[in-house]
């Protein structure tokens, strides 16, 4: 991005008129990556003002689709931070293996490379059986993608070198049938996989979790919306349920943070404690 | 000079490297002042991997606090502080600091150009940014956004550095505020102290 184009007054002015005709809410969004991501998009798009990408995106229901598909940050990796998920086949997994039923909440999911990794942790401890996988995101265009659990084969290197890091111990490529440039998982892996839309600005609690995984999703949030996502989480949490975040997010800053226990120094999770 | 040094470039001060650039940030952090009265963030590339290590290495070379940057920190002078690996960093108009999880730019990420771009942003004429050693481009796009916002530039002097295309590649492009070698570099910096 070579210049700024989109100054924070016209920024105003277009998150006004996404909340007044289409009803999201990016008002509470971190400013300064927000305005990185519009003034990216008005380059890639080759708009030549400010005026033009308004009009666009007021009078253009497919263009603002593709809007919010690039305005909200969509990059995820399997196994993503391998120690992570390490943590959760040695700590968190057992204490959820214990109930008859897991109900796990993948909010801000994006294309579900987190999701198929969790899958994939659950078939290997035996629980995908007995699990469901809520997979929200804002963005129904990124869900589609996770329906089809239809991965780049040209990631499945770094995957699977993340799978191994994370220690896991079969061939990864078991778990998918390379097809051209695609790499398609097992079905049997997004069988317990439910898919909705859910808008964490705007959409309350809709079920009781054992664990929720929310990782680099409220880092594009400002203060106040990020402590009412944290609210949000902390209502749809049984008691000793796990949050787990991304690997530079903390909870300790939000007025709920005292009502859990992270459970090391080292990874994002903590545990409801009352 | 000496009359712009004190009213301009006073509020924050932000460094980016690339390959050699540690080098010359062990050689500046001894030399600053306990007393700075300004933060400090560094933004270096490198691999994901050796983080703690990193925020180890160069909190052992300086009686400043150094501070890895989480979600929510809120800038605060007299620290120093170091862009995460894997994450853009980016500084909000309100003294916070955010993380981007974003597509890589120039296939870097940290992006030197992201965080000097959106600090000139939110500082203007209060903002130095220094680019130090390394072997590509980035950076220099973020110096341009800096002396769009009337901020101070400066580049390490290319003969001090191990690799010169990074700091030559900026000098070429934008009229620089200063050219420095280490000791020159800490000579500035603890002027607001």
């Amino acid at each position: 991005m070579e210049h700024i184009y989109i100054n924070d007054n016209e920024v105003d002015i277009l998150l006004n008129d996404i909340i007044s005709l289409y009803g999201y809410d990016f008002s509470e969004y971190a400013r300064a990556s927000l305005g990185r991501r519009i003034n990216r998009l008005f380059v890639l798009d080759k708009f030549v003002s400010f005026a033009e990408l308004r009009y666009r995106v007021k009078t253009d229901p497919d263009y603002f689709s593709h809007f919010v598909e690039e305005i909200t940050v969509n990059v995820t990796e399997m196994f993503r931070d391998p120690l992570f998920y390490k943590a959760l086949r040695e700590e968190v997994l057992p204490v959820l293996a214990t109930h008859p039923f897991i109900r796990i909440w993948h909010a801000g999911c994006s294309t579900g490379e987190e999701v198929y990794s969790m899958a994939i942790l659950l078939q290997e401890a035996n629980l995908l059986h007995k699990s469901l996988l809520y997979a929200t995101d804002i963005n129904p265009k990124v869900l589609e993608k996770l329906r089809a659990g239809i991965f780049p084969l040209s990631q499945m290197k770094q995957y699977s070198e993340n799978y191994i890091a994370s220690g896991g111990k079969e061939v990864f490529s078991s778990y998918y049938t390379a097809n051209y440039d695609r790499a398609k998982f097992d079905s049997n892996l997004g069988k317990n996989i439910i898919v909705s839309t859910h808008n964490l600005v705007s959409d309350r609690s809709f079920n009781e979790f054992q664990l929720i995984v929310c990782r680099n999703v409220l880092i594009y949030f400002d203060k106040p919306l990020k402590d009412k996502a944290f609210q949000l989480f902390e209502e749809s949490l049984e008691k000793l349920g796990f949050l787990a975040l991304g690997s530079k997010e903390n909870l300790k800053f939000s007025p709920v943070g005292k009502k859990f226990r992270q459970l090391d120094n080292r990874q994002k999770i903590w545990r409801k404690i009352e | 000079m000496e009359e712009n040094r004190i009213t301009r470039g006073s509020g924050l001060v932000v460094v980016g490297g690339s390959a050699g650039s540690l080098d010359v940030i062990l050689k500046v952090l001894p030399l600053l002042s306990e007393r700075l009265l300004i933060p400090v963030i560094i933004v270096l590339h490198r691999k994901t991997s050796d983080d703690n290590i990193l925020v180890e290495l160069l909190a052992a070379k300086t009686k400043l606090p150094v501070k890895e940057v989480e979600d929510g920190d809120i800038i605060t002078p007299g620290i120093v502080y170091v862009a995460p690996a894997d994450y853009h960093l980016l500084i909000e108009k309100n003294g916070g600091l955010s993380l981007d999880a974003s597509e890589k730019i120039n296939y870097s990420r940290p992006s030197i150009d992201a965080t000097f771009e959106s600090a000139a942003l939110a500082y203007n004429t209060q903002l130095t940014a220094v680019i130090l050693s390394g072997g590509n481009g980035d950076g220099t796009e973020g110096l341009k956004a800096v002396k769009e916002h009337k901020g101070v530039a400066i580049a390490q002097d290319p003969s001090t550095a191990t690799a010169p295309y990074m700091p030559q590649f900026a000098i070429t492009a934008i009229p620089m505020d200063a050219i420095l070698d280490a000791e020159g570099l800490a000579e500035y910096i603890n002027q607001f102290s």
